[in-house]
C-alpha cells in the first residue's frame, strides 16, 4: 500500500468518484492531514494494522449507512404500493368478481337464490358463499362509473376484491342492517369519497331479482338549509351537523367511531339489541384518510324497491326509468 | 454497494447513468408488483369495526 494510495482499498477511491457527481470528476484524494493528526485511517506515512483496521471500520459504517438508507428507500417504495399500485391489483380481483356474479345470474345460479325481498322478516338467515360477489352496489353521487360488486364476507382477502358484507348481518330489502366494509385509501378504495355523501344521497343496491335504492340519514331540513350558506366552511360544518343528526329510532346519517364499535353495525344501529322495524344500509370505512384510527359510518334507510326488468335501471341513476 | 455496482457498469458516463436507471426501474418493479403483493398478507392487519374483519 503506497503512501499516495488515498484511502487504502479500491472501494473508498470508487466512492469518492461516485460522490464526486457519479463519474464526472476524478477522483479526489480525501483530504488527509486535516483534523487531528496522524488519527485518520487514510493517514500516509502509517501503513500497516492501524490503516487495514480504519478501512474495515469505515467500510463497515459505509455498509450500515447504505443499507439503512435503501430500507428506508423499500418503505417509501412499500407506501406508494400501499396507495396506488395496491389499487390496479383490486380493481383486476374486483373485475373478476363482478364478472363471476353476471355469468351466475345469467345462469340461474344468483348466491342469493333470490330470496332476498322487500322487508324480509329480520329473523331469517340467508347463507351466502364465503367471498363470492352477490349485489351490485351504484351511488349516483360518485358518478356514472361507480359500480362495485359487493362481496360476502369481510375478512382481508375479500376487501382486496370489493366492498364486503358483514356475514352476520342482513341481506339487502332485509328489515335490518345491511353492512358494508370497504377501503378507504389502496385496495381499490371503493369508499373512498364516503365523506361526501349528503343526508338524502341515493345508494342503490341490485341484486339478481331486484334494485333497492337506500337514502342517507340525517335532517334533510338541516341540510337544506345548510347548503344556501355561503362561507365554505360553515356550509362543510352545518352539512357534517346534518349528516349526524339522528332521526326519531337514533340512527344518525354518518359517525365517526373507534374501531371496537360493533354497535354501528347492529340490526338497529348504536342499539344493538333492538328489534329492527325497518331496511337499512350501513358502510364503513377507515378514517381519517390515510390512517386506521377510527372508522366513518353512514346510515342509509330503504326509500324504495322494484323487481328487475331486463336492462332497465332506477330512476336514481343517470337514464333510469324504473 | 451502490459504489461498487457503479464501479461494475460498462461504458462512459451517460450510459452508465442509463443503467443504473434501468436498474432503480428493475428493482423498483420487482418490488412493487412480486414482492409487496406476496409479503402484503403476512403483514399484521389493522383491525376494524368488530371481530373477523381488517383494515380498511
Amino acid at each position: 500500500m503506497s503512501s499516495e494510495d488515498s484511502g487504502g482499498w479500491d472501494f473508498s477511491s470508487a466512492a469518492a468518484t461516485s460522490a464526486g457527481g457519479l463519474g464526472t470528476i476524478p477522483p479526489v484524494p480525501p483530504p488527509t492531514n486535516v483534523g487531528t493528526p496522524g488519527s485518520g485511517p487514510g493517514d500516509p506515512g502509517r501503513p500497516g494494522v492501524g490503516n487495514r483496521v480504519g478501512n474495515l471500520v469505515r467500510t463497515f459504517v459505509r455498509g450500515v449507512g447504505q443499507t439503512l438508507i435503501t430500507l428506508g428507500l423499500v418503505l417509501l417504495l412499500f407506501v406508494v404500493y400501499e396507495v396506488w399500485v395496491s389499487n390496479i391489483f383490486a380493481h383486476q380481483r374486483q373485475n373478476k368478481v363482478h364478472q363471476q356474479f353476471s355469468q351466475a345470474v345469467q345462469k340461474g345460479q344468483d348466491p342469493l337464490k333470490g330470496q332476498d325481498r322487500l322487508n324480509l322478516p329480520s329473523g331469517k338467515q340467508i347463507v351466502i358463499p364465503a367471498g363470492e360477489g352477490f349485489a351490485n352496489l351504484y351511488i349516483p353521487r360518485f358518478g356514472k362509473d361507480y359500480a362495485w360488486t359487493v362481496v360476502q364476507g369481510t375478512a382481508s382477502g375479500d376487501l382486496e376484491r370489493g366492498p364486503g358484507h358483514y356475514t352476520d348481518t342482513a341481506v339487502p330489502g332485509q328489515l335490518g342492517n345491511f353492512a358494508l366494509a370497504g377501503h378507504r385509501v389502496g385496495k381499490g378504495e371503493p369508499f373512498l369519497n364516503l365523506d361526501q355523501l349528503v343526508p338524502g344521497d341515493s345508494v342503490v343496491v341490485q341484486t339478481a331479482g331486484n334494485w333497492y335504492v337506500y337514502k342517507i340519514l340525517g335532517d334533510a331540513k338541516k341540510y337544506a338549509a345548510a347548503s344556501k350558506l355561503t362561507s365554505k366552511s360553515q356550509r362543510a360544518a352545518a352539512i357534517i351537523d346534518a349528516l349526524s343528526s339522528r332521526d326519531s329510532q337514533g340512527v344518525p346519517g354518518r359517525e365517526i367511531v373507534t374501531p371496537d364499535d360493533v354497535g354501528v353495525i347492529a340490526p338497529v344501529p348504536d342499539n344493538p339489541g333492538l328489534t329492527p322495524s325497518r331496511a337499512l344500509l350501513t358502510m364503513t370505512t377507515c378514517h381519517p384518510k390515510y390512517s386506521a384510527d377510527q372508522r366513518m359510518i353512514l346510515h342509509a334507510a330503504l326509500a324504495r324497491a322494484v323487481p328487475v326488468k331486463g336492462n332497465a335501471i332506477p330512476k336514481e341513476l343517470p337514464g333510469g326509468t324504473l | 454497494m451502490y459504489a461498487w455496482i457503479w464501479r461494475r457498469l460498462p461504458g462512459p458516463t451517460a450510459l452508465r447513468l442509463l443503467q443504473a436507471l434501468l436498474l432503480i426501474a428493475a428493482v423498483s418493479a420487482v418490488l412493487l408488483f412480486v414482492v409487496f403483493p406476496w409479503i402484503e398478507p403476512h403483514l399484521p392487519p389493522n383491525p376494524i369495526t368488530g371481530a373477523n374483519t381488517v383494515g380498511q
